[in-house]
């Protein structure tokens, strides 16, 4: 691709130039960095100019190009820079920039098969147009010698086209055939093949009637309905494998060596049992293992749906996926790669989605009355002309025909030009359709099931009792707070600055891992952090406690902020009839609470992930179609074990695989947008069969009849596949 | 009739120029950030490298 790229010999010696320096540069120094970056915030061309200009006058980078469709950038550096740097010089500049693991995306960068499909269509579109050129003079009362030079023409034009552009369908049918089935490609192939050796036989006998232009024609409005049915699939798959490439899979490995501890990043893919691992605040456990140095506070709710964070030091069990929060941790692993708890946990959720893989979709269901049904009338036509006239041409000839008039055109549009459609105007809305039978499968749902914490909530807590505090106390825990990074110290901090107040002095601000923050006030020592430490007392929520002096520990009480469009949503579908439940891992007092806020009646707490893959299993077995809504390690089962899934794109990657939707934005509003698009997504599929089968039901007796003229198969295929396409335009 | 000896001819060959265009701008992957190209024409910044 490349070599297509660069002037061969170019007239401007600086053109020249400038490759063949690239090219030296290149062997010179193989271990040129290849860093992609996700940019989610760029629209215009003033971002594409102004990112690629910030970039290229950054020192180290050769070369960067920005691709708005995908709001990604790729940038050629010279070794040693790091997509830290980068990052950092684009977000001084006001642009989120995201490292994407660059191996991960691999798959989406060589996009072949579209591309394949996007040529083989191209043909068959230059081809049908040439043909039907032909065709129309013919049709309007070219006779003789004249007639049989435009068959000639077409014929010529056709065989090689259709010998290219046909090939996926002769394939498909062909690996059908070995096994044994009929599917959608065999009727179509034989209808092609048909086609074009009648119309041979046909112009060397001088006949009247040749199908060329049908056969192509007909090459061309599948090609153009699988091209769509790729497109929609590889833009999910894309935008899928970027969420997955944002998560760099990098860990830093301690290594002892005679000058002491050394650390080194090295795939997690590469760790073994036995190694030592440090991780930082904010990062996430890559294997099982038990804590060897440290101590810090984890945040468990991905696994478990716990709200609280656990406290953990030396000798503590971690397990992957788990959140490190406040102080850096010297873990030694004692599971990794397949066999951690989060990929045990992967073992549910295959046994969960064997019954959703049982799942037929409307295509192929159309599929299966379709491909038999042609067959037969088409034989029986052969079979009833050639008693009538004993002509084997006449009969051969009409057998052709029906084949043609009743071949799957608008069948093979019907399904991806809606799902396009549909799947479009979701993106748009921030949802991303992941597997092609998820419209179907949502638009049958009668309950929906939530996961509390991370899902229905931000999982971000918010203080929710700062007017019990005095302004001299707010100032000295926003000054403490300020010195951790703690979760609840953050948005501790965050509520206070909010409400106008300023930070106390403190001198010697301390944090222990673990436990809180310590500093000294005016002579007396003032302390934030958990009960146990600060010396507070019980409480039923999440707490943080400040304490100045010898006085009473105070405590901060938080509770997790409902997410956007959460509370509008559950009412939005209660009123829409469904049956709405919230089921969670957390405390039933909390779940309660929550419930209540939002008007769920029905709510199961104390959940672990097998009660609620059980949960929905017995729903699916009392008849109910469930949609699961979760974004936890503990739902991955009950996601995959439910009729259509949902997860938020801040869900672990194993749920986000596990679900059909993945939900791009913050709000929860989407939802039902989806319910609703699914819904009538399935009527306009439905609709487009029904017009399909209108057009076979006018034009097949004409067909059996011996009345069909190319000019009226023609005429029935393209006007039954562009009544399709339109009416599934008028879902965006 | 003979005037269809040229135009046939010269109808396909033009079809056919036409359809290498097309190739060529698929195999050196223009269509893959049709946004961008969009946009694109909108700077004023001289761009004659498709992609590092």
């Amino acid at each position: 691709m490349t070599v297509a790229m660069r002037p061969a010999a170019s007239a401007c010696p600086a053109c020249s130039a400038a490759p063949a320096a690239e090219a030296l540069a290149d062997a010179a120094q193989p271990s040129d960095v290849n860093i992609v970056l996700s940019l989610p915030s760029i629209h215009c061309a003033a971002c594409i100019s102004g990112v690629e200009g910030l970039l290229g006058a950054t020192d180290g980078v050769r070369g960067a190009r920005v691709n708005l469709t995908l709001k990604r950038a790729q940038i050629d550096a010279a070794p040693g820079t790091t997509a830290q740097d980068l990052i950092k010089v684009l977000e001084n500049a006001g642009f989120e920039a995201h490292e994407l693991d660059s191996t991960a995306l691999r798959a989406t960068e060589t996009d072949k098969a579209g591309r394949d499909l996007l040529m083989r269509l191209a043909v068959a579109g230059f081809a049908a147009m040439n043909v039907m050129l032909l065709s129309v003079a013919v049709w309007s009362g070219a006779e003789g010698p004249t007639r049989d030079m435009f068959h000639w023409i077409s014929a010529a034009i056709a065989l090689p086209t259709i010998a290219f552009s046909a090939q996926p369908f002769f394939k498909h049918a062909w690996t059908a055939l070995r096994a044994g089935r009929l599917n959608m490609d065999v009727p179509i192939s034989l209808a092609i093949l048909l086609a074009l050796g009648t119309s041979l036989w046909e112009t060397s006998l001088s006949g009247e009637h040749a199908y060329f232009d049908a056969a192509i024609t007909l090459t061309f409005f599948l090609l153009a309905g699988r091209y769509l049915d790729h497109r929609t699939r590889a833009a999910a798959r894309s935008a899928a494998e970027e969420l997955a490439a944002l998560e760099v899979p990098r860990v830093s490995r301690v290594t002892d060596t005679s000058d002491g501890a050394a650390e080194e990043q090295v795939p997690a893919s590469e760790l073994a049992i036995g190694d030592l691992i440090r991780v930082r605040p904010g990062g996430r456990m890559p294997v099982d293992g038990d804590i060897v140095d440290g101590q810090s506070e984890l945040d468990r709710s991905l696994l478990t749906g716990e709200t609280r964070p656990i406290y953990a030091g030396p000798g503590a069990t971690v397990s992957a996926g788990e959140v490190n929060l406040t102080g850096p941790l010297t873990i030694r692993a004692s599971a990794v790669g397949r066999d951690t708890s989060l990929h045990r946990m992967a073992d549910l959720v295959a046994v969960a989605e064997s019954g959703r893989s049982r799942y037929t979709s409307l295509a192929d269901k159309a599929a299966k009355l379709y491909a038999p049904g042609v067959h037969i009338l088409s034989a029986l036509a052969f079979a009833g002309w050639f008693v009538y006239t004993l002509d084997l041409r006449t009969a051969l000839n009409i057998a052709a025909a029906v084949l043609i008039i009743t071949c799957p055109c608008a069948l093979g549009l019907a399904v991806p030009a809606v799902t396009t459609a549909a799947s479009g105007r979701l993106f748009r809305k921030g949802l991303l359709i992941k597997e092609s039978t998820a419209l179907e499968r949502m638009a049958q749902v009668d309950t929906v099931v939530f996961d509390k914490t991370g899902t229905l909530t931000a999982g971000a807590p918010q203080v929710v009792n700062l007017n019990d505090h005095a302004r001299r106390e707010l100032g000295i825990a926003l000054a403490l707070a300020d010195g951790s990074s703690h979760p609840l110290s953050q948005s501790l901090a965050r509520a206070i600055r909010t409400a106008g107040i300023a930070p106390a002095k403190l001198g010697n601000i301390t944090e222990l891992p673990g436990h809180g923050t310590q500093a000294t006030w005016q002579g007396q020592t003032v302390q934030l952090g958990r009960a146990s430490w600060v010396g507070g007392g019980q409480s039923p929520d999440t707490c943080a406690w400040l304490r100045v002096g010898d006085t009473v520990a105070e405590p901060f009480r938080f509770a997790d902020q409902i997410r956007d469009g959460a509370e509008a949503l559950v009412t939005r579908l209660q009123e829409n009839g469904y049956d709405v439940i919230l089921m969670s891992g957390d405390t039933t007092q909390a779940v309660e609470a929550f419930a209540t806020r939002l008007g769920i009646a029905k709510w199961i707490a104390e959940a672990l992930p097998e009660d609620k893959a059980a949960k929905v299993a017995d729903l699916t077995y009392q008849g109910h179609r469930v949609l699961m809504v979760g974004d936890g390690l503990n739902d991955t089962a009950a996601l995959a074990g439910a009729h259509a899934s949902i997860s938020p794109a801040t869900a672990l990657d194993a749920a986000r695989v596990a679900s059909d939707v993945v939900l791009l934005g913050q709000s929860l509003d989407p939802i039902s947008d989806a319910l609703d698009t699914s819904r009538t997504a399935i009527r306009r599929i439905r609709q487009n069969f029904r017009i399909a089968t209108w057009y076979n039901i006018i034009a097949v007796p004409l067909a059996v009849a011996g009345l069909c003229s190319p000019l009226i198969a023609a005429l029935a295929m393209s006007t039954s596949s562009i009544t399709v396409s339109l009416n599934a335009l008028r879902l965006k | 009739m003979n005037v269809l000896a040229y135009l046939i001819p010269v109808s396909l060959i033009l079809g056919g120029i036409g359809l290498a265009a097309f190739v060529f701008t698929v195999k050196s992957r223009q269509y893959e950030d049709p946004e961008g190209a969009a946009q694109r024409i909108l700077s004023d910044d001289y761009d004659d490298h498709p992609k590092p």
